[in-house]
C-alpha cells in the first residue's frame, strides 16, 4: 500500500518555483532518499509532506490523507525532524518531552524509557540551552518519535551526532525502526544504501541522481 | 481543547518564570512612566479624568510590550511548527496566549496600581477598589483576546515589533474610552460609580466581540 503518492507536486514562494513536477510513489515501510544541493527544494518537500506547507499544484496523498484538505489527519501519524529542534531552550529536556507528550496524548510513563534509549536520562533535567548540539538533536529525535509515528520525515537527522549517538538513535529513526521514512541527507552514499527509492532535486525540479546533481 | 490550552499556558508561564522577559519589563515600564508623570506634570496629585487617562494609557502601552513578546518563544524556537505537527486544535493556542497575557497584565497591575496610587493619585481609591477591580479584569480580558490575535498576525512577519503597536493601539481605542470613562468617577474627591454599568457593558461587549472574532479567524492566521 502506498504511504506517499505525489503527482506533479508544485510549491512556490512568490513567483519562484521551490518545487515543481515532483511525482513519486513510496510504499509503506520503504525509505525515500531525497538528494540535492543547497536550495534544491529538499526541505520544502519535507514540509509539504508534513502538512506545514500547502502545495500549490499537482496532488499529494500522505498516509491516505489528501493534502492540503486532509492535513488534520497527519500529525498523529507523522514524526518530523527538521533544521530546528522544536524545543524550548528555557525548559529542560524532560519538560519539553512532557509538553509534546501532552499535545500528542502520550502517557508520561513512556518518557523515561525514551530518555534512556537516547542516552539522556542523566541530563534530562538540564535546560536545553545548556546542552550541546548533539544532545539537542537526540532530544529532537525523541520528540519526533514519542507518539510512535508511522511516517518519519527526516532532514539531516544525524547532523551533530557522533558515531555512538548515531548508533543509539538508529532503532528509533533507522531502517530497523520499520517505519516509512523520507530522508534528506548530504551523505549521498549513506542515504542511497539505506533507501529503496531515491529522488534527486536540482532547483526544485526532479533530476537524475548522478555526479551532476551537486554541480 | 481546554486541556491543550492548559498545557500551552503552563509552558508559557514556566518559560516566563525562567526568562523573566515580559512581566518585569512591563512593570518597570509602567512604574517609570508614572514616575515621569509625577515629575513631568509637576503636581502632587491627580484626580478625575487626568488620573484615569494616565492610568490607562500607561497600562495599554505596557500591554504593547507584553503582546510583542507573546509569540517570541514560538517564533524563535519553532513552537508554532511544533503545535502544527501535533493533533491539536490551534484555537487552544489562542486561548492559552490570551490567558497568558491576562495573567501577565494582572501581575503587572498588582504592582502598578498601588504604585500609581502612591505616586499620582490624590483622592486614593478607598471604597472604589472593587469597582476598579472589575474594570481591570474586563480590560485584561479584552486586551488578552485582542493581544493574542494581533500577536499571531504579527508573529510570522519580519517587522513584528513595528506591526504590533500599529495594529494594537488603534483597536484598543474603544477599550481605552470605556476604561477611562468607567474609572474617572472613581478617582474624584467625591468618588462614586457614575454610569459604571454603561461602561462595563461596553467593555463586556468589546471582550465578547474580540473573543469571538479571534476564535473564528485564529486557525487561518497560522495557516501557511
Amino acid at each position: 500500500m502506498a504511504a506517499i503518492e505525489l503527482e506533479r507536486l508544485e510549491r512556490r514562494y512568490g513567483e519562484r518555483v521551490a518545487l515543481g513536477g515532483v511525482s513519486l510513489r513510496l510504499d509503506e515501510g520503504q525509505t525515500l532518499a531525497v538528494l540535492g544541493g543547497n536550495g534544491a527544494g529538499k526541505t520544502t518537500l519535507l514540509r509539504v509532506l508534513a502538512g506545514l506547507l500547502r502545495p500549490h499544484g499537482g496532488s499529494a496523498r500522505v498516509l491516505g490523507a489528501s493534502l492540503p484538505g486532509e492535513r488534520w489527519k497527519l500529525p498523529a501519524q507523522v514524526g518530523y525532524v527538521g533544521h530546528e529542534p522544536l524545543l524550548y531552550r528555557e525548559l529542560s529536556g524532560r519538560e519539553n518531552l512532557r509538553y509534546h507528550a501532552e499535545l500528542h496524548g502520550v502517557p508520561y510513563s513512556s518518557l523515561d524509557p525514551l530518555l534512556n534509549r537516547i542516552g539522556l536520562a542523566n541530563r534530562a533535567d538540564e535546560p536545553v540551552r545548556d546542552l550541546s548540539k548533539g544532545l539537542v538533536q537526540r532530544l529532537a529525535i525523541a520528540r519526533a518519535v514519542l507518539h510512535d509515528p508511522q511516517l518519519l520525515l527526516l532532514d539531516e537527522p544525524r547532523a551533530n551526532l557522533d558515531p555512538s549517538a548515531a548508533e543509539l538513535v538508529e532503532p528509533l529513526i533507522g531502517r530497523s525502526s520499520g517505519r516509512t521514512r523520507v530522508l534528506v541527507s548530504h551523505d549521498v552514499q549513506g542515504a542511497l544504501e539505506e533507501s529503496d527509492v531515491a529522488l534527486g532535486l536540482r532547483a526544485g525540479l526532479p533530476a537524475p541522481v548522478d555526479s551532476e546533481l551537486y554541480r | 481543547m481546554i486541556a491543550t490550552a492548559r498545557t500551552i499556558l503552563r509552558k508559557d508561564l514556566l518559560v516566563e518564570l525562567r526568562t523573566k522577559e515580559s512581566v518585569p519589563a512591563m512593570t518597570l515600564f509602567t512604574i517609570t512612566v508614572y514616575v515621569l508623570f509625577h515629575f513631568g506634570l509637576d503636581r502632587d496629585s491627580l484626580d478625575g479624568e487626568l488620573a484615569a487617562g494616565v492610568l490607562w494609557v500607561t497600562l495599554l502601552l505596557a500591554a504593547v510590550i507584553g503582546v510583542s513578546r507573546l509569540f517570541a518563544a514560538e517564533r524563535e524556537q519553532g513552537g508554532i511548527d511544533g503545535l502544527r505537527l501535533a493533533p491539536v486544535d490551534l484555537t487552544a493556542l489562542f486561548v492559552a496566549k490570551a490567558a497568558a497575557l491576562f495573567v501577565f497584565l494582572t501581575a503587572v497591575e498588582l504592582v502598578a496600581v498601588p504604585a500609581f496610587g502612591l505616586l499620582l493619585l490624590g483622592p486614593g481609591l478607598g471604597g472604589a477598589f472593587p469597582e476598579l477591580l472589575v474594570v481591570l479584569l474586563l480590560a485584561n480580558l479584552g486586551i488578552g483576546a485582542l493581544g493574542a490575535l494581533v500577536a499571531a498576525l504579527a508573529a510570522e512577519t519580519r517587522a513584528h515589533e513595528l506591526i504590533v503597536p500599529l495594529l494594537l493601539l488603534p483597536l484598543l481605542v474603544p477599550l481605552l474610552i470605556a476604561c477611562a470613562q468607567a474609572t474617572e468617577p472613581l478617582m474624584r474627591q467625591d468618588a462614586g460609580p457614575e454610569d459604571l454599568g454603561r461602561w462595563l457593558s461596553l467593555l463586556t461587549l468589546y471582550d465578547v466581540v474580540f473573543v469571538l472574532l479571534s476564535v473564528a479567524v485564529f486557525d487561518y492566521l497560522l495557516e501557511d
